[in-house]
């Protein structure tokens, strides 16, 4: 397992200075989420060698020191993969001659092939393209490729979606989750938007003002109810579960989560795989009795885990579902109506048009 | 044609092509260096290559002529290198070239370099591409179609130079006599029928140069707009 380690100084664009010591163990995604100005980019930057640090830093990737004091490697021996938010493809070449710039200059005889990269991100029928005729989605996806092909110890992806909206983020999307997934190389994702950031991270790192608040595995995090990802309005928490059938008849699924049934879009996928489920916090509600003659399908009995703190007219509540954590944003006039405090046994309702699903490498 | 002004043709094209060689080799570093640099020395490099845009070519002429007379450091260690005086030869009119071509080379470079995004070579970099590979794989490519036109106006305006090469070069045929400095004697002597000739001849090579030139308007790329 590789790591980077981090002592980072550096005075960011609009005043903020970064200041992190961190030991990020690279496993997966590991997703930098922040607010726009915390740092993120520049972080990013720093670790590829586009911006020079203050002196003092070091940067280290596993036993091989990127930036010392009076060192620094420069970005083309770091071995690293950078995906721009404005892609960046080279105009002067077409999809093909983008795909093919880092893996003739690679030096590792490791890394995939073009018609791995091209069946991952689904590339097959835009090599010959000039860049200037394709979309902002097929430019990232060439952009992601551009990147894998050059082998590649870690990638660096600078919100690649944020220039996209609608379906066709949603399938870039899919398309670089899976191309991660496949490519078995760890990844900083530069993200503000806890979605993305939840249907992607293995691991979370959280900017505030050019330092980490939080760090740690996204299953944690986001199933706390003080951490920056609940402050979002699509705070969510994710849980693990196992697809246990097809229902056909109805285009429906049925995944085990914790001994209880969750009914899904028909998942495409093999009975006993292993899924991940996001469940935003504001499409699951509480009951004390288990509701009965309810439209809604998926109803899960959880134990009241913790109720936040203040006086706003919304509050999140962490709910225990076995071993994992559900969350539920609810008024505070529910709240007081139903007399809830931690401990209690409740029911939760989940729309399940709410239930978003992935497939998820084992746990 | 008469043998004397084919000689002066020769030369006249000998002594453009190995200018604009040598722009092309000293003007694109040079170039490139002013399109990413900021402050006074690059400032003052940059209005150096542009003085002879504005002087004079007798006043360019004249102090080549001092730097390159057989008495002056320069001209001295020439002569003691090559065995043969600098000036007033062919090696001194390209020198004086040179210099007085050099804004006509470094300008549409240094354009269109500086409009190449930095973006892209930060993108080439993290692929593994060194600053050399870098120009080499993206800059040169984008900027070809002012390669052309560096080279095309280097070589014309060396083609069409006249007062640095009387001042520095005088009147030696198959030396120094080129074509500009043959039509100039032609019509001293008043002999206007062979002054036409070459007259005619410079302009008609010149104006067919630079249509060619702004013709070959191919895609936009970096160095368009």
């Amino acid at each position: 397992m590789s790591a980077l380690d981090l002592a980072l100084r550096c005075a960011g664009a609009d005043g903020f200075a970064l200041d992190i010591t961190e030991r990020l163990s690279l496993t997966g995604v590991t997703a930098v989420f922040g607010a726009s100005g915390s740092g993120k980019t520049t972080l990013l930057e720093c670790v590829a060698g586009l911006r020079a640090p203050e002196p003092g830093s070091r940067i280290a990737f596993d036993d091989e020191t990127w930036v010392d004091t009076g060192h620094s490697l420069p970005p083309w021996r770091r071995g690293i993969g950078y995906v721009f938010q404005d892609a960046r493809l080279f105009p002067h070449l077409d999809v093909r001659g983008n795909l093919t710039y880092g893996q003739r200059r690679k030096v590792s005889a490791k890394g995939p092939t073009l018609a791995q990269v091209c069946a991952w991100l689904g590339l097959q029928d835009l090599l010959h393209r000039a860049p200037d005729t394709l979309s902002a989605g097929q430019r990232q996806r060439v952009s992601m490729g551009r990147a894998l092909l050059a082998a590649p110890r870690l990638l660096l992806l600078d919100e690649p979606l944020a220039n996209l909206d609608g379906d066709s983020r949603r399938q870039c999307l899919a398309a670089l989750r899976h191309a991660i997934a496949a490519s078995r190389i760890p990844a900083l994702y530069v993200s503000h938007d806890a979605e993305e950031v939840s249907h992607l991270a293995d691991r979370l790192l959280i900017l505030a003002a050019g330092r980490v608040t939080e760090h740690g595995s996204m299953l944690d995090l986001s199933s706390r109810i003080d951490s920056a990802l609940a402050k979002d309005e699509q705070a969510a928490a994710i849980v693990h579960c196992q697809l246990a059938a097809h229902d056909s008849p109805f285009g429906l699924s049925e995944l085990h989560c914790e001994g209880n049934s969750l009914w899904v879009n028909h998942l495409p996928g093999e009975i006993g795989s292993l899924h991940r489920l996001r469940i935003p916090a504001r499409d699951v509600s509480l009951c004390r009795e288990l509701p009965r003659d309810t439209s809604i399908l998926n109803i899960l009995p959880v134990q009241l885990d913790e109720i936040e703190p203040g006086d706003a007219p919304r509050l999140l509540v962490r709910l225990r579902a076995g071993e994992q954590f559900l969350l539920a944003r609810i008024t505070r006039k529910s709240a007081t109506a139903l007399q809830l405090k931690v401990g209690d046994k409740l029911f939760a309702q989940i729309k399940s048009t709410a239930l978003l699903t992935e497939t998820a490498e084992p746990a | 044609m008469t043998a004397a002004e084919l000689d002066a043709v020769r030369l006249t094209l000998a002594l453009a092509g190995t200018t604009t060689l040598i722009l092309m080799l000293l003007g694109t570093p040079l170039a490139w260096w002013l399109s990413r640099r900021r402050g006074n020395l690059p400032a003052l490099v940059e209005a150096l290559v542009a003085m002879p845009l504005i002087l004079p070519p007798t006043v360019l002429g004249f102090y080549l002529l001092l730097m390159l007379a057989p008495d002056s450091a320069v001209g001295a260690l020439w002569q003691r290198l090559t065995g043969q005086q600098l000036a007033f030869s062919f090696s001194a009119l390209v020198i004086g070239s040179v210099i007085y071509s050099l804004p006509f080379v470094v300008q549409p470079l240094q354009a269109a370099f500086a409009r190449v995004p930095t973006t892209l070579l930060q993108a080439a970099a993290t692929l593994g591409a060194t600053p050399l590979d870098q120009f080499r794989s993206v800059v040169a490519p984008l900027c070809r179609r002012s390669f052309l036109v560096a080279a095309c106006l280097g070589f014309a305006h060396t083609v069409g130079e006249f007062g640095v090469i009387l001042m520095i070069g005088g009147n030696i045929p198959g030396e120094t006599r080129v074509v500009s400095v043959a039509l100039y004697d032609y019509v001293e002597s008043l002999q206007f029928a062979e002054a036409h000739r070459l007259a005619g001849g410079l302009v008609v090579f010149s104006l067919l140069l630079l249509f060619l030139l702004y013709r070959n308007n191919g895609r936009p790329r970096a160095d368009q707009q």
